[in-house]
């Protein structure tokens, strides 16, 4: 086997092993180095497990309001390690899935911890260790970086992996905690408070911020945090949490707020409090590659300030999001092939959180929208207007849309309800796209839909809706 | 049946002409291939020549009517002994007329300098650019696309273009109005192509300028030396010839200025095509001498003498003055001492050649007589840095002051 590669990709994640695959549909001979198992963070650890879960705690909910569908059941109930193995196998059976793919696409793996270890000539070195010893050296002139991010620690609050849990311990209960505090409240912090809450546990949000889901415009933001507070969380927000005091099997804290001082005593911690990029032992050092808190600067195409060497994904910086990363292993991979792949447009990138209701969104808020000086025409439709979310029992939702009052640019939307996650794409097309309110209102949609709210949304901004 | 016959569109940046002649009469027989009319674009007449036979039934725009858009249905053909129809028929197929010269053996070169036109060729554009351009008065084909496949996009419509050609005049322009002690002469195709083109060069090209002074005593020697070789003055090289070949053989030794910008990317040409702005009546043409790093004096002299000829009778083809990658204006005959030339978009340098004259130069601690021309390039400063513009005009006054490689 030849040492020499056309493209090194460091990391097996969404970003990694995409990039390798479209690097191998182009006719390069490419390696990727994998530390602990392909897929990455978002595979095994994040995005898909977790939809498992919320699938359970789904059902769940939906057992316990059966007779609203004409159904009644006693002694329902459920088996936790077995909802959480599901999670597990399906996860393990989607890593099976990516080694497959890429044996398919003939691209070489390598079992270790990759480290960039100077140049011979034109390529760079990348040298492989395993348990501390080193398995091979390989060179490429092209190196990718997608070594992906880690839950933040914050001092005062590391996870132990028994009372203060990290995403991982929160997505592998043995029992389910009865009195749960849920510290963030980005999507992994909704995501999982949603999950015990459906579950059955009694949860509490604290958020630093003056509102849950910062990243959300602020009215889906409110709308999210009175359809929790309805199913029964405790939502406090503006939150400094004071120190943590771990007993034998739960955890006493004092929250203070605006509202006042609560004094709390949970039986688990999840600690969702940001991420920081993996960039340590990289052999960035002898490299002109920047860092910038914990991320690899990166430009418009993936390339860090070192010829040859790229970052995409997490490791690159916000938003960190899987298919930013695959997105961005793409237009790298083309960029080096000598295409013309379009840089990414952030305010393109949707963001979805699986809770319930689900939540996404792509684009500008209303309010930054108005700071970034546009004059804007915002339409809204509830899905209680919407016949199929009613028919379907969901008529929690609303679906808001901004648009430039000039040029009918669709600036942002934003989306709460039932299966938002599967319709934010529309949007997402006409933004990418560059659609105009036009070419949405003259789109059919189907009928019986939830996605109609869609189109209402858009004829509320400029002539009005007509369901409502 | 009858069929209307449509303003063709001569080139790929034509979106109007105006028509210029006809020469064929109402009632006149047509055989394909015969010139029918005469279309003024923006820089050349070119002849129109029917694809079909028939009967020029009816003329539906007269001689001398300026901005008449592409595909406008110009006169109708009908059969022998068919009634002639008062309008244009929209529903019958519309006969194309076949131009000569013909667009599509422009260069590769050109294909991207040129703007794209609207009518005549399939512009990818987002809905949302469409509309901001027609909001804003841009011509579409003015503006360069950067998305894929090189549609336009916002992005491309915030960075500007050209604003959209008028809507066809139904009457004809009156030639001359006189109002009080102002002549008022309206604008040619030429006049308003130039000022379009300049404007937007001056203000969206951030132009810089180099000058040297060139002594040009050996070069004239050599022109003696070849012009006495030529036997019944079969060839007659000029100083411009010469230049020509000098700017060619510069651009190849210092590529970096035989370039073009664009926001994705830079283009590095391997041809030399260069432009020579050449004064005609109307305004200005630039015709194009390929390849001049490669061409022999002789041939360049002659090449230069026809297309000088011919752009002055208006009869250049389109590919012949589109798609240089880079332009020399001289104004050596008029005396000058030295100029600056505004850069012809898409382009990235144009060289500004005055006057020779006699001027006292110092030598060592000497005061000598040479024959000394100033030449100024102007620059894109987005695509090419001062270092570069100063080292390529050394290069070429080194060539200009050797000129025997002018001929090796």
């Amino acid at each position: 086997m030849s040492d020499t590669f056309d493209l090194i990709v460091v990391g097996g994640g969404p970003g990694g092993y995409v990039a390798a695959l479209r690097a191998s549909q182009l006719g390069m001979s490419v390696a990727i180095v994998e530390s602990t198992h392909f897929g990455g963070v978002c595979l095994n650890w994040g995005c898909i497990p977790t939809k498992a879960l919320l699938r359970s705690s789904e059902i769940h909910h939906l057992l316990h309001d059966l007779g609203t569908f004409g159904f009644s059941a006693e002694n329902v109930s459920f088996d936790l390690p077995k909802i959480v193995a599901r999670s597990r196998g399906i996860a393990r059976r989607m890593g099976g899935g990516i080694a497959h793919l890429l044996k398919k696409a003939k691209v070489t793996t390598f079992d270790g911890r990759a480290k960039l270890a100077g140049r011979a000539g034109e390529a760079h070195k990348v040298s492989i260790t395993k348990d501390g010893a080193e398995v091979a050296v390989i060179k490429s002139p092209n190196v990718i970086l997608a070594t992906g991010a880690r839950g933040r620690q914050l001092p005062g609050l590391e996870t132990d992996g028994k009372l203060i849990w990290g995403a991982r311990e929160a997505m592998t209960p043995t029992e389910l905690p009865k009195r749960l505090l849920v510290i963030g409240s980005g999507a992994i912090g909704i995501e999982f408070a949603s999950f015990y809450r459906n579950m059955g546990s009694e949860v509490t949000i604290a958020e630093v911020a003056d509102r849950i889901l910062i990243a959300e415009d602020p009215e889906i933001s409110a709308a999210a945090r009175k359809a929790f507070e309805k199913q029964g969380m405790k939502i406090i927000t503006g939150a400094k949490v004071g120190p943590l005091q771990k007993g034998e099997n739960e955890v006493s804290t004092t929250i203070e707020s605006a509202s006042g001082t609560v004094d709390l005593t949970v039986d688990r911690v999840i600690c969702a409090v940001g991420i920081v990029g993996n960039v340590e032992d990289l052999g960035l050092e002898g490299t002109k590659v920047q860092v910038d808190r914990t991320h690899i600067v990166t430009d418009g195409f993936c390339r860090t300030a070192e010829p040859g060497i790229y970052a995409i994904g997490d490791v690159a910086g916000a938003p960190w999001l899987a298919h930013k990363a695959s997105h961005e292993g793409i237009l790298c991979v083309e960029k080096i092939a000598g295409r013309s792949p379009q840089p990414l447009h952030a305010l393109n990138i949707p963001g979805c959180t699986y809770s319930r209701p689900q939540i996404a969104s792509v684009g500008l808020s209303e309010e930054k929208a108005i700071a970034a000086g546009h004059k804007v025409r915002v339409g809204r439709f509830p899905f209680m207007a919407n016949g199929k979310a009613v028919a379907m029992g969901e008529t929690e939702g609303m679906v808001k849309t901004v648009f430039d009052a000039t040029t009918g640019e669709l600036l942002g939307a934003h989306m709460i309800g039932a299966e938002v996650t599967e319709m934010i794409q529309g949007y997402v097309i006409a933004r990418t796209g560059e659609l105009t309110e036009a070419e949405l209102i003259e789109t059919v949609f189907p009928h019986p839909t939830i996605s109609e709210t869609m189109h209402e949304a858009t004829l509320a901004a400029f002539d009005g809706p007509l369901h409502i | 049946m009858a069929t209307d016959i449509l303003m063709p569109a001569l080139s790929p940046t034509m979106t109007e002409g105006k028509l210029a002649r006809w020469l064929k009469k109402e009632g006149d027989k047509v055989s394909a291939g015969d010139v029918i009319a005469e279309i003024e674009t923006d820089k050349a007449t070119m002849e129109v020549e029917a694809v079909d036979e028939g009967i020029l039934g009816r003329i539906l725009v007269q001689e001398g009517v300026e901005g008449v858009a592409v595909n406008t249905p110009i006169a109708i053909l009908v059969e022998e002994g068919e009634d002639v129809p008062d309008a244009s028929t929209a529903q019958t197929p519309a006969v194309a007329l076949a131009a000569e010269p013909v667009a599509a053996s422009i260069p590769p070169a050109s294909t991207k300098a040129a703007p794209k036109d609207e009518s005549s060729e399939r512009i990818f554009v987002s809905p949302l650019a469409k509309r901001m351009a027609k909001d804003r008065g841009i011509a579409l084909g003015s503006l360069n696309g950067t998305g894929p496949n090189g549609r336009i996009l916002k992005r491309d419509v915030e960075k500007g273009g050209n604003a959209a050609p008028v809507a066809p005049k139904t009457t004809p322009a009156t030639p001359v109005a006189t109002d009080g002690d102002v002549k008022r002469v309206p604008n040619s195709t030429m006049r308003k192509v130039i000022a379009r083109r300049l404007t937007e060069s001056k203000t969206q090209v951030p132009h810089f300028y180099v000058s040297v002074d060139i002594e040009l005593d050996a070069l004239l020697a050599l022109r003696s030396k070849l012009n006495a070789t030529a036997e019944d003055n079969s060839f007659k090289i000029s100083v411009n010839d010469m230049m020509i070949k000098a700017v060619g053989l510069a651009l190849k030794k210092q590529p970096g200025l035989n370039v073009q910008f664009t926001d994705a990317e830079t283009l590095h040409f391997e041809n030399v095509d260069i432009s020579m702005a050449v004064s005609i009546p109307e305004g200005l043409i630039t015709p194009i001498i390929r390849n001049a790093d490669q061409k022999s004096l002789r041939e360049i002299s002659r090449e230069a003498k026809d297309l000088a000829k011919r752009a002055r009778a208006g009869k250049l083809k389109p590919e012949e003055f589109q798609g240089g990658t880079f332009s020399i204006s001289n104004m050596g005959m008029f005396g000058v001492r030295d100029f600056a030339a505004i850069i012809n978009p898409p382009q990235a340098g144009i060289l500004a050649i005055a006057s020779g004259e006699k001027r006292a130069v110092v030598r060592g601690d000497q005061l000598a007589i040479a024959t000394v021309m100033t030449a100024t390039l102007s620059v894109d400063h987005r695509a090419v840095d001062g270092a570069l513009g100063a080292q390529w005009l050394n290069a070429l006054r080194d060539i200009v002051q050797n000129p025997y490689t002018l001929v090796v």
